[in-house]
């Protein structure tokens, strides 16, 4: 009961300050929480393996790159007051709209059902590899091939123009 | 562990990604919306997979492979929002409204003003956001 009421306060509040906070940095920062307080969750569901790579992946890598982007493109620190779009009212009636339903279709679906973990399969790095690469091999490596293009796209994108020689400084 | 914890919890994460993606102004801002809708999808990928005692680990499995894509996306992603910051300086998703190179939309709002001046009605185009005012917003 207590650290899975933690960690959903945690995720669900982090990710609210993610999106209405109005420092641009301050959000990446509070990311970095939710994408934790989730890593938890994963290893409360006997999911070890996915959470160290929640970790490595989301809070290593994804958020330093956001970090750069903000950096790069001269985003302001200090405190914003237009960094939502005129039509937030709308923006926040839909959210409310998802939310409810999505809630009311799982409370409707799968009140009351429970997860037994206590003689869970524990997904361990070990049991995990041996599934990837005995049963799902074959998307492993289309995956591969997709962060390759991923990769080439975008270094071909942050090539600076060719015919504006020196750029605009960065 | 009732299975509505991460049900509810994934749902209410997907939502807050949706006010994220829909209201932010920073086009970066508009990524991490898409983020934490991604890891909505993975909590539940991952409930599934813990409920339905999968022998094969598909829950955990599709999970990591979302990750990947999830990382090459914000990859591909960043990329793009720079190319925009380059071209337009700045990367206001409001403000960008033209899909067309940099060069042929200042022709095009040079038209516009060179347009307005002929006629001196005080209508406003749609062609408003000017780079040379949109640097005034930073």
């Amino acid at each position: 009961m207590g650290p899975r009421v933690l960690l959903g306060v945690t995720a669900v509040g982090s990710a609210l300050l993610v999106v209405t906070t109005g420092r641009l940095v301050h959000s990446a920062l509070w990311l970095v929480v939710t994408l934790g307080a989730l890593a938890g969750c994963y290893l409360l569901l006997a999911a070890e393996f996915v959470a160290w790579v929640q970790v490595l992946i989301y809070v290593g890598a994804v958020v330093v790159l956001l970090l750069f982007a903000l950096m790069l493109t001269r985003a302001p620190t200090g405190p914003q007051l237009g960094e939502t779009t005129g039509n937030r009212a709308l923006a926040a009636v839909v959210a409310a709209v998802v939310a409810i339903v999505l809630v009311t279709t799982v409370v409707a679906g799968f009140g009351g059902v429970r997860i037994s973990l206590d003689d869970a399969l524990l997904g361990s790095a070990g049991s995990t590899g041996e599934a990837i690469f005995r049963f799902w091999v074959l998307p492993f490596e289309v995956l591969s091939v997709l962060l390759l293009a991923a990769l080439v796209g975008a270094i071909a994108l942050s090539r600076p123009v060719g015919h504006r020689p020196g750029g605009e400084g960065d | 562990m009732p299975l509505l914890f991460p049900l509810v919890l994934s749902a209410l994460l997907f939502a807050i990604g949706t006010y994220a993606v829909l209201a932010r102004r920073n086009a970066v801002l508009v990524l991490m919306g898409v983020e934490l809708m991604l890891n909505a999808v993975n909590l539940n990928l991952v409930a599934f997979d813990a409920y339905l005692r999968d022998v094969v680990h598909s829950g955990q499995v599709l999970t990591l492979f979302v990750i990947a894509v999830a990382a090459a996306e914000i990859g591909l992603g960043l990329a793009i929002v720079l190319a925009v910051f380059r071209s337009y300086g700045h990367i206001d998703a409001d403000r960008l409204r033209a899909l067309a190179d940099s060069d042929a939309v200042d022709e095009q709002i040079a038209d516009e003003q060179i347009a307005d001046q002929q006629t001196v009605g005080t209508e406003e185009t749609a062609g408003g956001p000017v780079p040379a005012d949109v640097a005034g917003g930073r």
